[in-house]
């Protein structure tokens, strides 16, 4: 199944979603993207330096883990994990960053600018751009830059500007809107590495082809581990980018896909971002392409909540949407309550601290692995690490020898 | 400011498609040589404080108006306007208020009026019954810059069928084939966008700017407005002779900020020079 053979005239269209809706102003520049992007799809030699800048840098390929602990315990399927919290930076992130990189440098362009929500693709995009030698611009939610301060930090301390974004609701979409604002100015020597396959065409395609390299490792690593496919892989979902990534490994097998999104307070509570799960998001065009966004019947975007940054987000990946209406994908969305839940069982039987975005993956993989049989496969794909997160968990868990910490902290500071 | 007899007759016979933007521009050219284009966004700081912005924007006689449909999305707008879409929208205005807005405004006002806004608006509702609702309002046509017009065939179908304008935006970083391609595509007026970036920076009316308008002439025989950073009577000495239109966007509501009504009159006062 090729996702990405096109019907003449529908470059960019998954059924009916997706396209490429832009200022006019932007129509060269993407046009230049995608004709750059078409050349490095097509070049092996491309994708062989891309394998091996991730091996070189990132540590690829990163392992399967057997979570021999956690099956037990739950007593249903075995369940395993694909470890992209173990690259460089600490999430899936950085596959699509190192790989708009090496496009960067075909484009002869000199500054990248981003979006970022958790941080996280902001942190490796700040990385890429230190590696690469590129200027780089990082806009960011204010409402995000307050609670993921340790990755602005660290994007601050790599050489990139954080600008903390104060318009609309001041978190990812606001970073979106305001890095399409940038683009349409400083065009001509910057390119947009966004950091989701959502967005105008050819970026879903772009960075689906990046984040494949999780699912070609993984069909192969969990082969190899568990002597055969897995029955059900889970991923969570946020713009959609870790999941697609994973799931084209299996797209032709009898392998059955699972998005989980950020169910929030749970449904009907207007306080989540599950655009397919729960039944609030309808068709609509923004932030360059056609999609389900959580929107109201006059197509003003309604306020999202997570637990998880990464997932915060109105809108989602087409590819992902056209797969759902095809039923080859199934969508499910965990609450935050069972997030919080699933990374303390999580961390406590396998030691693992899986990023919240990614353990929305685990909770929904926890719910079902009971129900099944010891010996059907789960795999999991664990898109980032969690430590990142330890201002958020340490809250979500009421650790009070944290809260003690910091006030001492702060009170060591004192007034500046 | 009233309309004139003849004027209302003009709306009459727009609603049934018989009249066409283009036609009343040119009857406005043959009374002076450089149009006046302005821009409010529904709902900010309220409907009110709209209608005294047009008031004065009547008396400095301008000729067409782009009423703006609040989004929470406003990717192509700049800081102010980006501000005055976010507080329209959190003090609950809605859609549909903005086409009676508009209605009223279209009774009352001998200028024309656009609605300006996303195509998620248009999307939503769905574009025929956008399409209506504009007839009805009075509107002549539609400014919507995140759609570009490979994907607008539809609507441009559906426009041409009603007798309303889609207005078309060239652009500084648009090859001489997607010119073209605009060109073809275009009713009403081009609107020339000055130079890259969004809403509310200045211009540097220049050799660039007189180079892109002739560029973009020679794909159009329509009318051309310039907009994006015109903002002084130094501009529009700097248009008239080389564009139909000279459009201001951010430079109004920066003045309607700083001092309201007074402030607005004072502007436009400025511009005539
Ligand atoms: C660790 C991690 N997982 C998942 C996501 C969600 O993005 P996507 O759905 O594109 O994989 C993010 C986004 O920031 C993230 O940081």
């Amino acid at each position: 199944m090729d996702l990405f053979d096109f019907a003449d005239g529908r470059e960019g269209y998954y059924g009916d979603y997706g396209g490429a809706f832009l200022p006019e102003i932007l129509t060269t520049t993407i046009e230049e993207l995608q004709a750059c992007f078409r050349e490095c799809k097509s070049d092996p030699a491309f994708w062989q330096e891309f394998v091996e800048l991730m091996r070189s840098y990132s540590g690829r390929p990163t392992p399967v883990t057997y979570l021999e602990n956690l099956s037990n315990k739950l007593g249903g399927a075995r369940i395993y994990v694909k470890r992209e919290d173990l690259g460089h930076t600490g999430s899936h992130k950085i596959n699509n960053v190192m790989g708009q990189g090496l496009v960067c440098k075909r484009l002869g362009k000199k500054r990248v600018i981003a979006e970022t929500g958790a941080g996280q693709h902001g942190f490796a995009t700040a990385t890429m751009a230190a590696r690469f030698g590129f200027e780089c611009k990082i806009y960011m939610g204010a409402v995000d830059v307050a609670r993921q301060r340790p990755n602005v930090f660290w994007m601050e301390n790599l050489g990139a500007t954080v600008v903390a974004v104060e318009d609309g609701q001041r978190t990812l979409k606001d970073a979106i809107n305001e890095c399409l604002r940038d683009w349409v100015t400083n065009m001509a020597d910057t390119h947009y590495v966004l950091g989701t396959a959502c967005g105008p065409h050819p970026f879903p395609e772009m960075v689906s082809f990046f984040q494949a390299i999780i699912g070609r490792e993984a069909r192969e690593q969990i082969v190899a581990e568990a002597g055969r496919l897995p029955d059900r892989v889970f991923a969570c979902v946020g713009g959609g980018s870790n999941a697609i990534g994973i799931f084209q490994g299996f797209m032709d097998d009898n392998v059955e896909l699972v998005g989980v999104e950020a169910g929030g307070h749970g449904p009907g509570s207007g306080l989540h971002a599950a655009r397919l799960a729960y039944d609030d998001a309808s068709v609509g065009v923004a932030q360059g392409y056609k999609t389900y966004f959580l929107q109201n019947d006059d197509g003003n975007m309604l306020e999202t909540h997570s637990i998880a940054a990464g997932l915060d987000y109105i809108g989602i990946n087409p590819i992902l949407v056209n797969l759902w209406q095809q039923e080859r994908v199934r969508f499910e969305a965990a609450t935050d309550d069972a997030v919080r839940e699933a990374l303390q069982l999580t961390m406590r039987t396998e030691g693992l601290i899986p990023a919240l975005e990614s353990t929305h993956a685990f909770a929904q993989a926890i719910v079902e692995a009971p129900k099944m049989s010891k010996d059907e496969v789960i795999l999991i794909n664990q898109s980032g690490r969690g430590d990142k997160d330890i201002f958020t968990v340490a809250d979500a868990i009421d650790d009070r020898h944290w809260r003690q910490f910091i006030r001492d902290k702060a009170a060591e500071y004192g007034e500046d | 400011m009233e309309r004139t007899e003849s004027e209302k007759q003009m709306a009459a016979g727009r609603a049934s498609g018989a009249d066409h933007l283009e036609a009343y521009l040119r009857q406005r050219l043959a009374q002076k040589p450089l149009l006046l284009m302005t821009h409010v966004v529904c709902g900010y700081p309220s409907f009110d404080d709209n209608w005294r912005e047009l008031e004065v924007m009547a008396e400095a006689g301008v000729d067409l108006v782009e009423l703006q449909f609040p989004f929470s999305e406003p990717s192509a707008d700049g800081p102010l306007f980006v501000k005055a879409n976010q507080l329209s929208l959190e003090r609950g205005v809605r859609r549909d208020q903005c086409f009676e807005f508009m209605a009223r405004v279209s009774e009352h006002f001998p200028f024309k009026v656009l609605m300006m806004g996303y195509y998620n608006t248009v999307f939503k509702m769905g574009e025929a019954a956008f399409l209506d609702a504009l007839a009805k309002a009075g509107g002549c046509g539609y400014i919507v810059p995140d759609l570009p017009v490979q994907e607008a065939g539809h609507l441009h179908q559906l426009s041409a069928e009603r007798g309303l304008s889609p207005i078309v935006l060239m652009t500084p970083t648009n090859s001489d084939a997607r010119l073209e391609m605009l060109g073809q595509v275009a009713r009403g007026m081009i609107y020339a966008v000055a130079r890259k970036g969004v809403t509310g920076d200045k211009t540097e009316m220049g050799a660039d700017l007189e180079a892109f308008i002739a560029r973009c002439r020679q794909h159009t025989s329509l009318p051309v407005g310039v907009g994006f950073g015109v903002s002084e009577k130094a501009d529009l000495d700097f248009l008239q002779g080389k564009a139909e239109i000279a459009i201001i966007g951010t430079a109004a509501l920066k003045a309607w900020e700083e001092g309201g009504e007074t402030a607005l009159r004072k502007f436009f006062q400025g511009l005539a020079g």
